[in-house]
């Protein structure tokens, strides 16, 4: 075909100036449609206050061998890593909602014809939430350390804490990037990163696992966010971490790789219909 | 813009495809040289969208050849993808932003310097007449103006061969006309319209050549004038000031019948000059008063529903 008129320069791929475009796009989203991010920073910290003020007083008692006689107070040092886990999965939430908002709309299709690198379109919407979600954990983590929350982290602690904070969110993001896709509607993208939300309750992260049965007991200590919130609360606590800082990685990596391919594969499924 | 040479901007053979059971492309050939507007023209389920989906390399065939500005769709889509625009049925637009934010956008998407990206989005907002609502949220565009700046987007990155898939669709007549004025100024320019539409004025008004889908299959193809030969149906129409004057002519002309109106007759004829003559002559020997005359071909109408009729009363 002499007959071509494309220079090979027309073909060149931009992905990071794509992905930048599309991080821009997000994030003015974001600013336009404000109650989105309200919403998400507003369920954790009702729960961070539904813990603390309705149950803190008995499971502080409960918790026994901690420090500090055991009250409200210690029960809000013991539960924040939680919350602030359940920030990450609110935030994620809102990322497979948009997700799917954005598919429901005809510009995805657009985006999908035009010559751009494709990963784009996520990697744009992956970067806006972690940024969104180290927005909410700032407010949220405010709002603990109102509440009674005292971390005895110093500043090397905070910053390993931001740094696996970002890695948490980032892996999360990417595995509701593919739940947004491939739930179809805005209703069920909602939905579908529902377990996400109810996990940390099946971990340590309200109560020790110890006080658990048998069989919910073994699921909690093997589950993600088990060793996620586990070395959250030894960088901010001081308690032992032991192995549970890789195994935390590991789940990263797993749900972030696992998540990017997903989605990629979805993202480049043809359209139905 | 655009090289005009002879490799056609478009070339199809034996595109197929179904979805599960059902076949909704049943092997289609078509050839849209460049600088043209082509109109596919089909009811709803004709299979129009899903041609302009594989030709826009959203969606695989199952089998034939696509080329797209001369590259395959299949194993090329890069490239056709850097030369085409899409817009579709349903508004390519974000709605949080603004008509020139969404500008911007495409701009950006397409690595155009600031400057550059400027210039173009002032010269497509005053094209589009959206200069007034540049800076209002998209969400609150008109019907007409939301598709306006759909296209707008889509030229941005001056494609070479557009896809327009119902691009009237649900918009008001004034807005359809904006819509047509358009298309012509952009074939104008050199570029290349594949048009789909369900709309037999559209394609009447717009299009170079017409393909009519019917079932999956290209059931003809020619350029309107091509379709309405090819159904018999012309007739003429005359009108008179009184009963009498109907009457007298119902005695001199054998084959007149009554139209819907009753000082009308509806005379069938092939339009021609030869048998309009004869016509009046035999009017003008019996001194019979005809009030208007007018000749009526068959329009796409006629060619449409002769052509895909057949299909509805077999189901």
């Amino acid at each position: 075909m002499s007959t071509q008129t494309l220079a090979p320069a027309d073909l060149r791929f931009h992905p990071l100036r794509d992905s930048a475009t599309m991080l821009r796009r997000n994030l003015k989203r974001m600013l336009r449609y404000p109650s989105m991010t309200v919403l998400l920073i507003g369920m954790p910290v009702v729960f961070l206050l539904l813990f603390v003020y309705v149950f803190g007083g008995t499971l502080g008692a409960g918790l026994g061998g901690g420090g500090g006689g055991g009250g409200r107070d210690t029960y809000a040092n013991y539960v924040t890593p939680a919350i602030i886990l359940m920030t990450i999965a609110s935030v994620v939430q809102g990322t497979a909602i948009s997700i799917a908002m954005d598919m429901a709309e005809g510009i995805i299709t657009r985006f999908r014809t035009m010559h751009i690198a494709r990963v784009s379109v996520l990697t744009g919407h992956v970067l806006g939430s972690v940024i969104q979600g180290m927005i909410a954990l700032a407010a949220v983590i405010g709002v603990a350390l109102l509440v009674g929350f005292r971390p005895d982290a110093g500043l090397g602690g905070w910053l390993l804490t931001a740094g696996f904070l970002v890695i948490v969110t980032f892996s999360l993001v990417w595995l509701c990037v593919a739940l947004g896709q491939v739930s179809g509607t805005v209703e069920t993208a909602s939905n579908a990163p529902m377990p996400l939300i109810l996990l940390p309750f099946l971990s340590s992260g309200f109560v020790p696992t110890d006080s658990m049965p048998a069989g919910l007991r073994w699921f909690a200590e093997h589950q993600p966010f088990t060793p996620i919130i586990e070395t959250l609360r030894g960088l901010l606590m001081g308690t032992p971490i032991g192995n549970d800082w890789w195994i935390a990685l590991l789940w990263c990596a797993a749900m972030a790789l696992g998540g990017y391919l997903w989605s990629k594969k979805l993202f480049n499924r043809e359209s139905a219909s | 813009m655009t090289s005009t040479s002879s490799r056609p901007a478009i070339a199809v053979t034996g595109l197929r495809k179904s979805f599960g059971d059902h076949v909704v492309l049943d092997g289609i050939d078509l050839n849209v040289p460049a600088g043209t507007v082509f109109s596919l023209l089909g009811a709803n389920g004709a299979g129009k969208t899903t041609t302009v989906k594989i030709l826009s390399t959203l969606s695989r065939a199952d089998a034939g050849e696509a080329r797209v500005a001369g590259y395959d769709v299949a194993r090329e889509p890069d490239a056709v993808r850097a030369s085409i625009g899409v817009t579709g049925q349903f508004s390519a637009v974000d709605k949080l932003f603004t008509g020139e934010e969404n500008l911007r956008l495409m701009a950006d998407l397409h690595q155009l310097g600031r400057a550059e990206g400027r210039r173009r989005i002032a010269r497509l907002l005053d094209q589009f007449g959206l200069t007034d609502a540049a800076r209002k949220p998209s969400s609150a565009y008109s019907g007409g103006m939301m598709r306006r700046l759909d296209l707008a987007m889509t030229l941005m990155g001056s494609p070479e061969v557009i896809f327009l898939d119902e691009p009237t669709t649900g918009l008001d007549p004034r807005s359809r006309r904006d819509m047509w004025q358009i298309v012509r100024d952009l074939v104008a320019d050199g570029v290349t319209i594949f048009l789909t539409t369900q709309y037999l004025d559209e394609a009447d008004e717009l299009a170079d050549r017409i393909a009519v889908l019917d079932g999956g299959r290209v059931v003809a193809e020619g350029t309107a004038e091509e379709l309405k030969r090819r159904i018999p149906g012309g007739h003429v129409r005359l009108k008179f000031a009184g009963p009498e004057g109907v009457d007298a002519a119902l005695g001199v002309l054998g084959q007149a019948s009554r139209d819907n109106d009753a000082l009308s007759l509806r005379v069938p004829s092939d339009g021609s000059l030869r048998s309009l003559k004869t016509l009046i002559d035999r009017l003008d020997e019996r001194a019979i008063e005809v009030d208007e005359l007018s000749v009526h071909t068959p329009d796409l109408d006629d060619v449409f529903l002769a052509l895909t009729d057949e299909k509805v009363t077999v189901r």
